[in-house]
């Protein structure tokens, strides 16, 4: 029937409970001021940033003169690089054992799903202070992008598992029990069966945490340090892309590279989520 | 066979390791902030650190109650702000929501899920900031308050961290409400009640439980959000005085003076972030056995 309602019979439906009328006007006004907020966010940064990109933003050095992006967007892929070679393999062996090992019921995988919970819920200032107590100083590392990226890949790795955890759990169960049946041992039907029908759904995961890779900056304030320069070597500080961006806002000196700044921040950031959320897409019609 | 059967053990004991790594980082993040934290507190004095009201660091006078207060107005703030907005918005994206714009709209809420909270701070810095400021002055010209503040207010960060939580509640909201059994609606419907009044006599009580998991979410996210907070709260840290005046989180506490702290000051901004952890643990811990009591219903 309420397929069949026809506008006139809805506008009096409305005004014979005028409670109702004025909840759906909340409901609407409530979805158009996020939608707006949304919307006037992004606008208001693209048209503000666009007219301050210059070529001057990707010079390979930073001066007093001309405050240049590059060797903060250099720094963020290294940085993006290491915590993945870290937290990636870790990841998904974890999520494998999770998965195709542990028996049901078992208090340890208990324990484990609970920790990588509390993981996935803590701040990044908190893993900031971590990275900065343990790596940093008990460690001896410094401020380094060695030090970051092992601060990141923590903060990432319950990401990784998680949506690994759920990609092998949608292999169905007939692949493993084609492979064992074929006399395939345990450990290839894992690596030659079920993970490269997970490959899209470990994949998009990966990618969002390069997405909160890319944004972070409380975890990296006082774990890779701020120095606007690309390092030497892992051992030395240098500020991402993200750092860069509050560093340019919170001193207030370059107000116009700060814009141009966030323009390329927000568009990497968003391209990145928006190619996982395609691939997780394909995942689910396929 | 032997070298074959000797793998499988030893990749079973890989996976295994791996698999220990997130307890094993749970374990040193907790022995590392106490153990850190702790002596401060036991030398400043635990009631003394956590109830004092005067953080000067100069002085060796270590007091996080403004702090401890600033981060609970400014999170109640944001979930007065974003709360109400967040499920009105996932009551629509349930339950209104043509299927033509569906998709486009849950792309966007995604997309303001994954915007850096650097990104939200500068928009805080150059567009709220100054809106707040004028409807400080316009108070003031009215007479509702005596001095109008610089922007950088409470009423900016609830408002700034309201947007920022939206995402979460909407999500968790939405499939709450998609996970309620569709004849509840209809049976609703066919006592004859609206439309409305289906959805929040009905479905809403039937999902109360993924609302409020989503709440408290909101609630962590909020509390622990530090760079946002930063470019827009003021970060005195004194007792707030007013929705207009400028306010200190825990997580500001931490940030801001970290850079150049040392011995007692240091180990007490340490104590600081194991004061916020503590406050996250037990929001952690209610969102776990919020799930696992509608896991048993």
């Amino acid at each position: 029937m309420s397929n069949q309602t026809t506008f006139k019979q809805k506008v009096k439906e409305y005004l014979n409970h005028p409670g109702s009328l004025l909840i759906m006007l909340l409901v609407m006004l409530a979805s158009i001021a996020t939608f707006v907020v949304l919307f006037f966010l992004i606008a208001y940064i693209l048209i503000n940033g666009l007219p301050h990109i210059k070529p001057s933003l990707f010079s390979f050095t930073y001066t007093s003169e001309n405050a240049s992006l590059m060797p903060a967007l250099i720094n963020t892929v290294i940085m993006t690089l290491i915590s993945l070679i870290i937290a990636v393999p870790l990841g998904i062996f974890a999520a494998i054992f999770l998965v195709e090992y542990a028996k049901k019921g078992n208090k340890f995988i208990e324990v484990i799903r609970l920790t990588t919970e509390t993981l996935s819920g803590i701040p990044s200032i908190v893993y900031g202070l971590f990275g900065m107590l343990f790596f940093v100083t008990t460690l001896g590392w410094g401020f380094s992008l060695l030090a970051g990226a092992f601060t990141l890949a923590i903060m990432i790795l319950p990401l990784i598992m998680r949506t690994t955890e759920e990609a092998l759990k949608a292999v169905p169960d007939s692949y493993r029990e084609g492979s064992f049946g074929l006399g395939a041992g345990k450990l290839r039907t894992v690596f030659t069966i079920v993970l490269p029908s997970a490959v899209p759904g470990i994949l998009a995961g990966v990618i969002l945490a390069i997405g909160r890779i890319v944004g972070e900056t409380a975890a990296l304030m006082y774990t890779s340090g701020t120095v606007a320069k690309v390092p030497s070597s892992l051992m030395g500080s240098g500020r991402t892309l993200a750092l860069h961006m509050y560093t340019l806002a919170s001193e207030g000196l370059y107000m116009d590279q700060a814009y141009a700044t966030a323009v390329i921040l927000l568009v990497l950031v968003v391209g990145i989520n928006t190619l996982s959320s395609v691939i997780a897409r394909k995942l689910t019609k396929a | 066979m032997r070298s074959k059967a000797w793998t499988e053990k030893f990749m079973q004991g890989v996976f295994f390791i791996a698999a220990c790594t997130s307890v094993l980082a749970v374990a040193l993040i907790c022995v590392f902030l106490f153990a850190n934290g702790i002596p401060a507190m036991s030398e400043i004095g635990f009631f003394k650190f956590l109830s004092g009201k005067t953080w000067k660091p100069g002085n060796d006078i270590y007091g996080i109650l403004p702090m401890i207060v600033g981060s609970i107005y400014v999170t109640a703030g944001a979930i007065l702000v974003g709360v109400p907005i967040g499920i009105l918005t996932s009551v629509f994206m349930a339950m209104y929501c043509p299927k033509k714009i569906y998709k486009p709209l849950k792309a966007a809420t995604e997309l303001l899920a994954g915007i850096p909270s650097v990104i939200y701070g500068f928009f805080g810095l150059v567009v709220l900031v100054p809106l707040v400021r004028d409807f400080g002055k316009w108070l003031k010209a009215i007479g509702f308050v005596r001095s109008s503040g610089n922007g950088n207010s409470i009423l900016t960060a609830s408002l700034l961290l309201g947007i920022m939580i939206l995402p979460t509640i909407i999500g968790t909201t939405e499939s709450a409400i998609r996970a309620v059994p569709v004849q509840y609606y209809e049976g609703s419907l066919a006592l004859g009640a609206t439309h409305e009044r289906s959805i929040f006599r009905v479905i809403i009580p039937a999902a109360k439980s993924g609302v409020i998991t989503g709440i408290v979410l909101g609630i962590g996210r909020a509390i622990g959000e530090t760079m946002a907070v930063i470019m827009i709260a003021g970060n005195q840290p004194r007792m707030p005085q007013g929705i207009l005046k400028g306010v200190r989180t825990l997580t500001a506490n931490i940030v801001i003076e970290m850079g150049y702290a040392a011995g007692l000051h240091r180990e007490a901004l340490i104590a600081t972030g194991v004061v916020l952890f503590v406050f996250i643990l037990i929001i952690n811990f209610s969102v776990a056995l919020l799930n696992r009591r509608s896991g048993r219903e």
